[in-house]
């Protein structure tokens, strides 16, 4: 069952506002819905949301289905902007266009394609599906964005994203190369890590645009 | 390319270049090798520093160049590209490849660049005694056999491998045999670009061709002036090439490059697994901490800064050149002198009068400036030298990224503490041109330089609370100016990058050299300039044309809530930043200042436009459009700062 586009995303945004920014519940307006909203509606038909007076509650049967709008919202973003790099508001716009899609076994062929990633391109939480628990059970190696990395986490540089010769020009100039190993040794307030006995600082802009294979 | 050479002087000797990335060691063997005598100077056209020296080696005497830093032939940075068109331009005897041992895989396709573009390499793998220390054992005479170029190892901080080095330059041949394959396809693309080549290059018509596919703009340039009519032919060729290949060719060669080197270092190097880490490691985690690099920033700026420059180089030595020498001695013996044998008043006031050359420009020069930028270029370049500037970039990128730089932009408005013309010419180390202009209003508006910094601490730190408001207010308008001018610039934004160094204990020879340099270039540009604002006060105070000016000032100075008399400091603060600041000394030392009034004219004039040597920079690197549209801007905000603080001092009651 598929619930219609702006249910989606009032589902979404009454998870962002309770689960994440901690919140009991959300006002219309936040959701920007109202009273009379057949969406809304809908979900309460489907008790999977809660009016009481002017605000919203997110119940314990709309968890689930509110959590997966968001995850997929998040890949949307993802593909949008590390894959397609559609980046800035047109990355925003296209990725809500698209989230819509991804259903019926589509989020998860995309979030194997992005190696289930953990953070959307804003840094904020794309909550784990069924695939990324499998893949974590049998030691998948993924492929993640230096931004990622934790500190004392190292691994294989495996490709740049960006598509800008300039900034690969940079990069590649000063040694840091695909297959190199990288060490990170700090994420704030910069990125530093070290390739070979030499250390680098750049911005988390840079850092989102190399991706280590993690070891 | 410029058509002046920096070899142009050289007398013929053959040359020896000097070429690696920044932080392996070149100065130091540039010192090693050519002893005492070196001069270092701009490169024609630009402001990157390119030291020239001589040395003789078994009766034969060389040249000695030594190039600014760079990460590969095809170049990103202004100082990159200097370097690269030194080593192209200069037909040299041997090009000096020096790498960090310890990096020798990052450093290597940079040699094997060299190699391929046909100029006789030698490798200098130093820095071999740190290698050594973390468990590298490198195969010297077995990478010499693969590369099929002269190898040697050096440490040369330690004198360790220059004899060998010396010698190794002396028996020198030119035989030029090495050449190392890439994969068949990569071969088969450069073979196609290279019979599309039938200029003339000082290169090998094979690392032309490399270079193109890698989309190198001023070769591309250089190309389309060499080849004429086949030029597009040759467009059309790496077109298809690059399309036919459905990737970045550039990330390939650099990929081949470093399958090259892998392949190379094969059997050469042996590594022992978990050593150190030694204090050196942890100090520099430290510095790049947010909290201990805050903390530990605030011990450099007041030790190096505060106590040094400001203590000792504008109060000790000040007082001492000023006071005792100059005020003491010299002036009164002069002005005597001049007074009995001088019958003219006009030259009797040109030479030792209010605004004389010798009891006004020179004495400003030399007992007041020359102390406080003297020790500011020292405390400068102690600290350049230990690495310790990149890792203050890294902590401020983010803060700087909101004022529309990046890091790196700290290294010239830190140097605009020290002379801020010479910090607008640093600006050019940036890489874009909005970072440049950005950079170039904070300096003009908020970053005073060291002279006029050492004349106001001084002054400030009398009265209890104005040193406080002088440099809030200071602090604002730069974030305040920094955030509008982000918004308001177009371009691109600043990305930031940058290799961290390891921390060093700076050499006293090289800190000593480059101080040297920066005090000379500074005297050079500056002087005259002292002497000129001196003749033209001079010329305005017979003429009456000055008393005009500052009459014209007036108003403004009422405005502002000042005494008249501080009108002169203002007028004498667009000759150079410093004159208005003494001028502010001399209406203090009389007593006609209030604190409200002392703190209002010090922050205006701190604001108040940039001084005429600045200016002219200003337009020699932006342009008159934006020069003036620079000064316009700065003119009108340092007076309604000034205003306005006036207003909200005396009415709040603060510091009255
Ligand atoms: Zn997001
Ligand atoms: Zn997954």
């Amino acid at each position: 069952m598929k619930l219609p586009e702006n249910a989606e995303e009032i589902l979404e945004a009454l998870w962002i506002a309770t689960v994440e920014k901690g919140d009991n519940a959300a006002p219309f307006d936040v959701l920007k819905t109202s009273a009379d909203d057949a969406a809304l509606a809908e979900l309460v038909r489907l008790s999977y949301v809660e009016i009481k007076g002017e605000r919203v509650y997110l119940r314990q049967e709309g968890r689930h289905e509110a959590m997966m709008t968001v995850r997929r919202h998040r890949l949307a973003e993802r593909l949008m902007m590390d894959i397609l790099d559609i980046k800035g508001r047109q990355g925003d716009e296209k990725a809500c266009e698209f989230e819509h899609l991804l259903h019926q076994g589509v989020d998860t062929k995309i979030c194997t394609l992005l190696n289930h990633p953990e953070t959307c391109p804003h840094g904020r939480p794309i909550p784990p599906g069924e695939c990324c628990e499998q893949a974590r059970h049998s030691g998948e190696v993924g492929v993640v964005a230096l931004t990622e990395l934790k500190a004392g986490e190292c691994g294989e540089i495996a490709y740049f994203s960006t598509t800008d010769m300039k900034k690969m020009q940079k990069l590649m100039s000063m040694g840091v190369l695909p297959g190199c190993e990288l060490l990170l040794t700090r994420s704030y307030p910069s990125f530093i890590f070290k390739v070979g006995h030499s250390e680098f600082a750049v911005d988390d802009e840079l850092a989102r645009e190399i991706f280590i294979r993690k070891s | 390319m410029s058509d002046q050479r920096v070899g142009d002087n050289s007398g013929g000797l053959p040359q020896i270049l000097l070429v690696g990335n920044p932080n392996v060691g070149k100065s130091v063997l540039f010192n090693a090798l050519t002893g005492t005598y070196t001069t270092v100077s701009n490169y024609p056209g630009t402001s990157v520093d390119v030291s020239r020296g001589t040395c003789e080696i078994d009766g034969r005497r060389f040249e000695v160049l030594d190039t600014p830093g760079m990460y590969a032939l095809m170049p990103i940075t202004e100082e990159e590209r200097v370097a690269r068109e030194i080593l192209l331009d200069e037909t040299a005897h041997l090009v000096l490849h020096v790498v960090d041992a310890r990096n020798l895989e990052r450093m290597l396709p940079m040699t094997l660049q060299l190699v391929e573009a046909g100029l006789p390499v030698v490798l200098v793998v130093n820095i071999l005694d740190e290698a050594e220390r973390i468990g590298m054992q490198i195969n010297l005479e077995l990478l010499q056999e693969k590369l099929g170029i002269p190898v040697i190892g050096t440490a040369i901080a330690r004198k360790r491998g220059v004899k060998e080095l010396r010698s190794v330059i002396a028996d020198y041949v030119d035989k030029r045999t090495a050449c190392f394959g890439y994969a068949a396809d990569l071969e088969r693309d450069i073979e196609k670009v290279v019979a599309t080549l039938e200029g003339e290059y000082r290169i090998k018509p094979r690392a032309v061709a490399l270079l193109l596919l890698q989309k190198d703009e001023d070769l591309l340039r250089i190309v389309q002036e060499s080849e004429g009519d086949r030029f597009d032919h040759i467009v059309a060729t790496l077109n298809e090439v690059t399309f036919a290949r459905r990737s970045d060719l550039h990330l390939r060669i650099n990929l081949e490059r470093k399958r090259v080197c892998r392949g190379l270092l094969q059997g050469v190097i042996s590594e022992e697994q978990g050593r150190r880490p030694p204090f050196a490691e942890r100090l520099s985690a430290w510095t790049m901490n947010p909290v201990s690099g805050g903390a530990l920033l605030l011990i450099v700026l007041y030790f190096g800064f505060y106590k040094f420059v400001g203590g000792f180089g504008a109060g000790t030595v000040v007082d001492f050149l000023e006071g005792t020498i100059f005020e003491g001695h010299l002036n009164p013996w002069m002005i005597t002198h001049a007074d009995q044998y001088i019958p003219w008043y006009w030259l009797h006031e040109l030479l030792v009068g209010e605004y004389g050359i010798l009891t006004l420009a020179i004495r400003y020069a030399v007992a007041l400036v020359m102390p406080i930028v003297g020790t500011f270029f020292v405390a400068f370049s102690i600290i350049e030298d230990t690495g310790y500037f990149p890792r203050l970039a890294m902590l401020v990128d983010r803060i700087f990224k909101r004022i529309g730089l990046n890091g790196r932009a700290v290294i010239p408005l830190v140097l605009g503490f020290g002379c801020d013309t010479m910090a607008t010419m640093v600006t050019r180390t940036l890489e874009t041109v909005r970072e440049r202009i950005l950079a170039t209003v904070l300096l003009a508006l908020a970053i005073p330089c060291s002279a006029q910094l050492g004349v106001i601490l001084g002054l400030l730190a009398e009265v209890p609370g104005a040193l406080f408001v002088w440099s809030t207010v200071l602090i604002g308008v730069f974030m305040l100016v920094g955030l509008l001018a982000a918004r308001l610039v177009p371009g691109e934004r600043p990305m930031f990058y940058m290799e961290i160094p390891p921390l060093r204990l700076p050499q006293p020879r090289n800190v000593l050299v480059k101080t040297l340099t920066r005090m000379q270039w500074y005297f050079f540009e500056i002087f005259p300039l002292f002497v000129i604002a001196s003749v033209l006060l001079w010329a305005g105070k017979m003429t009456g044309g000055l008393d005009y000016l500052v009459r014209g000032m007036n108003p403004v100075m009422r405005l502002l809530g000042l005494p008249t008399e501080a009108s002169a400091a203002f007028i004498f603060g667009f000759f150079r930043r410093d004159f208005g600041a003494a001028g502010l000394y001399d209406l203090q030392n009389n007593g006609l200042l209030t604190a409200v009034q002392l703190t209002v004219a010090a922050v205006t004039l701190t604001l108040f436009v940039p001084c005429v040597a600045q200016f002219l920079v200003m337009r020699k690197e932006r342009g008159w459009r934006v020069s003036l549209g620079i000064f316009t801007v700065v003119t009108a905000l340092a007076f309604s700062v000034g205003f306005i603080l006036n207003r909200l001092l005396l009415t709040s009651g603060v510091l009255s």
